[in-house]
């Protein structure tokens, strides 16, 4: 019994080892993946191109425009004394942000008015342009808390922006380390994509050029065909699991508060329900094209339904519902929490249950779909 | 071990309203060597499927090496092997990497394993290629490599669908070679062919047509057994003369080969009537000869015969 599910194994990592896209989709696509959320769709912001106009000159002036370069988030690329010189510089896209202190500004602040300061933004990159918008009015905020102390807040009004084509967007991220929260996330949604595709892609395929008949006609049992189909999935899984980690770690410095070994043991719980999904496809398709189509048809609700990038609690209540079912809402919860916060067992035991759960019905209701026979 | 090798009783299958087989009997016993002829459609890789416990049957019963389709159908592949008729191997895996494969899948003792595998690949001059993989292998080597993987575990009875198909005469001499040694040892063989050559080889042969078993037989008695006869002219003007013939009896009676004129007739009476024919024509007979009907012969009179029975 052994022997053969391991020969099929063997098999299996041959055969994946001897097809480059099939090495692709395992090695190169997760770590695509998580660059891409690790760079690409962060929302952290830093040196950002900045162009002065102090128009005031004074001390108090001077002092605000040292905060924003102090934060970190703002370098100062050009100060000038024509206002109009800041449009210029952004339509070169030479500035990013235009700061703009007009006469009257420290009078202003003295006399206890409503001292005003004016930013443009150049908003053709939405994302940088609204984190940078956001930055300059929380180092106002504080500098405004700072000189008049609390309880006189409103002493300084928040700045005027006057953004240049400036889209509005849906959704904003200002946690300052979105990746923190992505990475997580993008382990979790990889290892769903590459179990669920390759065990569904792995036994159809078989089926399209004719394999699978002449494995049926052998005296394989239909657990020890299931096992051999789909055990190199987890363990390429797991693989994946551990790369992706360790890049999260390593490159993007994402912290692992909690317990590695945990999170191994929640990905394997995770992996029963995935494979079960892949499986369950497999015995519904009869072409890779099919299968391929119906793995999307799972995925894409899976994502979307599971609060990887709109919080569950946003969500209409028969989607709320929905959610239960699915593995990833769950998965994503362990995952973040050892990550972020560390958490352990005597926390997330509610979220092993749902998944042992859901996993052991998903896979026994596939296995015994699945059938040494033809159709 | 009882000498029946299959037993097949009213055995048929559908799919949706269409019946691939139907109302099949057959026994075939130990040692036969069994050949499955018929065109494209006939229901031979359906009648395959079945009994190798592939396919569930909708009708009839079928007990092979002793054991119910039905029932065991799991009992039956641990003493089968069955060749697909599309080529069943893993491309990517070499040649060797299929055999060990099979060995396992078939739990073959380990000490067994290396001179099986030794004797499998000399015996269909694969030595050579041991390393390549099974998609760059020829069309022959191809089916001689499927042929060695359903040997590696000595089964009792080899199902073998359409295994020449496509493959050089060299090739399918050594492919004939391997069955007849494996035939020496006992082994049943039920084959599928598309060529009626191979057919001649067969102990016995079984004639489908739409998904029925119309004719079964020795290959001997199955051309006894055509009624009427087999007639062959020599004319001066083949060409002519077989125009002449198939406008007036139908093309599917009369055949050419090598010059000679091919007629089947029913009776003497018809005889006549070709020898008017063609005297009519102003074609002068040169030669005129009873002769034995090849299989194809024998083919095609009960394949047309089916078919305008089916018409009318
Ligand atoms: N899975 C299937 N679903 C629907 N129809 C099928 C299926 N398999 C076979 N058939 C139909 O059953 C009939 C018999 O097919 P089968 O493959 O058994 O013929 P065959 O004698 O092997 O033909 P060939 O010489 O072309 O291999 C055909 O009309 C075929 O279209
Ligand atoms: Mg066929």
């Amino acid at each position: 019994m052994w022997e053969r599910i391991y020969r099929m194994l063997v098999k299996e990592f041959i055969q994946v080892l001897r097809d480059p896209r099939m090495k692709a989709l395992i090695f190169v696509m997760p770590v695509i993946q998580l660059i891409m959320f690790g760079y690409a769709v962060t929302t952290d912001v830093d040196h950002i191109k900045t162009a002065v106009c102090d128009l005031d000159k004074s001390p108090q002036s001077r002092a605000l425009i040292e905060r924003f370069t102090a934060s970190g988030y703002f370098t100062v690329v050009d100060s000038t004394d024509r206002p109009e010189r800041l449009g210029e510089l952004l339509d070169r896209g030479q500035a990013t942000i235009g700061i703009q202190i007009n006469h009257g500004f420290a009078e202003d602040l003295k006399s206890g008015r409503q001292a005003a300061i004016q930013t443009i933004v150049d908003g053709t990159d939405s994302n940088t342009g609204t984190v940078a918008m956001d930055y300059a009015q929380r180092i106002t905020q504080e500098f405004s808390r700072a000189r008049v102390g609390p309880g006189e807040l409103d002493q300084l009004a928040p700045p005027q922006t006057e953004p240049i084509e400036l889209r509005s967007r849906a959704w904003f991220n200002p946690d300052l380390k979105s990746r923190y929260f992505n990475v997580p996330g993008v382990i979790a949604v990889v290892v769903l994509l590459i179990s669920l595709l390759l065990t569904a892609m792995a036994i159809v395929r078989e089926r399209e050029i004719g394999t699978m008949e002449q494995l049926m006609v052998t005296p394989i049992r239909s657990f020890e065909l299931i096992l051999g189909k789909t055990l190199p999935f987890v363990l390429i899984s797991f693989i994946d699991v551990l790369v992706v980690t360790a890049i999260g770690i390593s490159w993007f410095n994402v912290p692992i508060h909690g317990s590695l070994a945990l999170l191994l043991f929640g990905a394997g719980l995770y992996l029963m329900s995935t494979i079960g999904i892949g499986l369950f496809i497999s015995t519904i398709s009869q072409t890779q094209q099919q299968a391929l189509m119906s793995s999307f048809f799972f995925y894409l609700p899976a994502v979307l339904l599971s609060g990887f990038m709109f919080p569950i609690s946003n969500m209409p209540e028969p989607a709320q519902w929905l959610t239960y079912l699915n593995p990833l809402r769950y998965f994503l919860v362990i995952i973040r929490d050892i990550f972020l916060k560390g958490s352990g067992w005597d926390i997330l035991w509610p979220q092993f249950a749902a998944l042992a759960v859901l996993g052991t019905a998903l896979l026994t209701m596939s296995s015994l779909r699945f059938k040494k026979r033809m159709a | 071990m009882s000498d029946i090798a299959l037993a097949v009783s009213g055995l048929g299958r559908a799919f949706g309203e269409m019946w691939a087989v139907r109302g099949l009997d057959l026994e075939v016993q130990r040692g036969e060597i069994f050949g499955l002829v018929g065109p494209d459609g006939a229901g031979k890789t359906t009648t395959m499927r079945m009994l190798t416990g592939i396919l569930a049957a909708s009708e009839g019963q079928a007990t092979v090496a002793g054991f119910s389709i039905h029932d065991d159908a799991e009992a039956i592949k641990a003493r089968i092997s069955y060749m697909s008729q599309r080529f069943g191997l893993y491309g990517d895996l070499t040649v060797e990497e299929n055999l060990r494969f099979y060995a396992d899948l078939y739990e073959v003792p380990r000490r067994d394993r290396e001179p099986l595998e030794e004797k499998l690949l000399g015996f269909s001059n694969l030595t050579p290629f041991r390393k390549r993989q099974a998609r760059n292998l020829s069309g022959g080597m191809k089916q001689k490599l499927g042929l060695a993987c359903a040997l590696i575990h000595k089964p009792e009875i080899l199902f073998l669908d359409e295994p020449t198909n496509g493959v050089d005469p060299v090739s399918r001499r050594d492919f004939w070679r391997i069955l007849y040694a494996m035939l020496k040892k006992g082994v049943t063989i039920f084959v599928s062919t598309a060529y009626l050559d191979e057919a001649e080889r067969c102990s016995r042969v079984g004639l489908m047509h739409r998904g029925r078993l119309i004719r079964c037989d020795t290959p001997q008695k199955l051309k006894e057994g055509l009624p009427g006869q087999l007639l062959e002219l020599e004319t001066g003007q083949p060409r002519d003369a077989r125009e002449a013939l198939a406008a007036q009896l139908g093309s599917s009676r009369v055949s050419l080969f090598g010059g000679m004129l091919h007629l089947y007739t029913e009776d003497a009476a018809e005889a006549e009537q070709i020898r008017a024919i063609l005297q009519q024509a102003g074609i002068a007979v040169l030669a005129e000869k009873i002769i034995t009907p090849t299989l194809e012969d024998v083919f095609i009179h009960w394949v047309t015969r089916d078919d305008a029975e089916a018409a009318a």
